[in-house]
């Protein structure tokens, strides 16, 4: 989980990087030449499946273990801690990953599999910019990303920290430095996110 | 502190046996001094179950002053009542209000059967201790406590580790039931101290070969654990023991 979480934390700093240039506003064209070069270079081509591993994994990794942590306590309690002992969203991470999973499909739906319709099958040079707005322009969308998002942030908020828990990365002299940039990555990254279909939808972005 | 008397109402666990499916049962705690510890409260109830010819509750207890580990009660959700850094039998009346209702339940776990209401079987974090949490010594003289020099913030960290008492809060208090923090503090104490070290790696894959096979849940770092637990173990401790698992899966 650790391993293939920070792998996908890493690929976020990229994907909200080339997004994020939708906001020079220079009508997609420095955004557009950024998703022109990263679909068209095949050492990115070879990344991509190893991102695509990765995110599986990580998916498979998850399932199994809300699965089979499950079952390790087969009579339930009848009065539960609630917030008193843990955290809401670390003891919901299998539930704000199935709602990021049932996001990521729609996502890709909506661009990846686009992308790679022009590129493969169709042939046509799309701009993915004006495939952006396209889809933004439409209410829901951007309703449920900006929930996808929220559900994003609070699995970072947790998922930052616990990667390094998990490694065996826990002393009094690096925990303060973990714990603010967990926090600071979750929420620049996902206000990043949460702006883009915003902003495209009022039409600020032009 | 103020003395007062308070009444309750209780609603306990009851199962004849393992095989018992079991269910809550309420009872009325009378006049109940705010200076009792919560296992005394049970003494009194007991004491009136007995007298009434009715069967008395069973709970484990030993020391009663919060060393044994052996008071589990999951007390109104909370492993061991409301108090952070405390035992069943340390815990006082005096944290509930007059007219409360208390659940009492025993610990949740499928390593943890029931044996009898409150009581349950915690023999599997004897196994893991078995395991491999401990040193081997070759008979000969003692040798001179100098004459192995030790950091003092080892020693200290190691003494904090070793002051779990084994209890089972961590696993009961953990929604995934797993004996991480206890199997990390019983691995920390030895893997900080120079006698700890011959037997390191052995020790870690051993008790954590033990700890899956006993039927413990996986850690997903909630820290409810290190919240429970009555001697405050750090969860520091769970990210050491995954340190030495990792180093000591990767030695030749
Ligand atoms: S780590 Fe704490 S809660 Fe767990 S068994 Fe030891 S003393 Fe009890
Ligand atoms: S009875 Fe020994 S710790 Fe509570």
């Amino acid at each position: 989980m650790s391993v293939t979480g920070i792998f996908l934390i890493l690929f976020l700093i990229v994907h909200a990087t080339v997004n994020g240039m939708i906001f020079f506003n220079d009508n997609g064209e420095m955004f557009n030449f950024y998703a022109h070069f990263l679909s068209h270079n095949w050492l990115l081509r070879i990344i991509e499946v190893g991102l695509f591993a990765g995110l599986i994994l990580h998916i498979i990794q998850g399932l199994m273990l809300t699965g089979q942590n499950n079952q390790k306590r087969p009579v339930k309690y009848s009065v539960n801690p609630g917030n008193a002992t843990s955290k809401w969203y670390s003891r919901s991470m299998g539930i704000l990953g199935s709602l990021l999973l049932i996001f990521l499909v729609i996502h890709l739906s909506h661009f990846w599999l686009e992308t790679k319709e022009s590129l493969y099958v169709t042939h046509k040079e799309d701009s993915l910019f004006e495939e952006m707005k396209e889809v933004f322009s439409q209410l829901w969308v951007v309703i449920v990303y900006v929930c996808g998002v929220i559900a994003l942030c609070w699995h970072l908020i947790h998922g930052f920290q616990s990667a390094f828990q998990t490694l065996g990365i826990n002393s009094p002299k690096y925990n303060p430095l973990i714990k603010t940039i967990g926090i600071a990555y979750s929420l620049i990254i996902c206000f990043a996110f949460s702006m883009m279909p915003i902003a495209i939808y009022l039409g600020w972005i032009q | 502190m103020e003395h007062k008397e308070i009444n309750l109402n209780l609603r306990i666990w009851r199962q004849k046996n393992a095989q018992d499916k079991g269910q809550f049962e309420n009872y009325k705690a009378e006049n109940i001094s705010t200076e009792m510890s919560f296992l005394e409260m049970f003494d009194v109830l007991n004491e009136r179950l007995i007298n009434e010819g009715k069967d008395p509750i069973a709970f484990d207890h030993d020391c009663r002053e919060g060393i044994c580990g052996m008071c589990s009660m999951h007390i109104n959700g909370r492993a061991h009542g409301p108090w952070d850094g405390t035992t069943t039998c340390q815990l006082h009346m005096r944290a509930f209000k007059d007219g409360e209702t208390v659940t009492v339940e025993p610990w949740r776990a499928k390593a943890f059967p029931v044996l009898k209401d409150l009581t349950v079987d915690r023999s599997a974090l004897d196994r893991i201790q078995q395991a491999g949490g401990y040193v081997s010594v070759n008979t000969g003289n003692a040798v001179d406590g100098n004459s192995l020099p030790i950091d003092k913030t080892k020693a200290d960290a190691s003494f904090d580790a070793a002051m779990c008492i084994g209890c089972g809060a961590c696993v009961a208090a953990c929604k995934n039931s797993s004996a991480m923090l206890f199997t990390s503090a019983k691995v920390s104490q030895y893997a900080l101290l120079p006698q700890g070290q011959p037997e390191r790696n052995t020790r870690v894959m051993n008790m954590v070969a033990q700890m899956d096979k006993e039927g413990f849940g996986a850690c997903t770092n909630t820290g409810a654990c290190e919240a429970e637990c009555p001697k405050e173990i750090s969860i520091s401790n769970i990210a050491r023991l995954n340190r030495e698992y990792l180093s000591a899966q990767f030695s030749l």
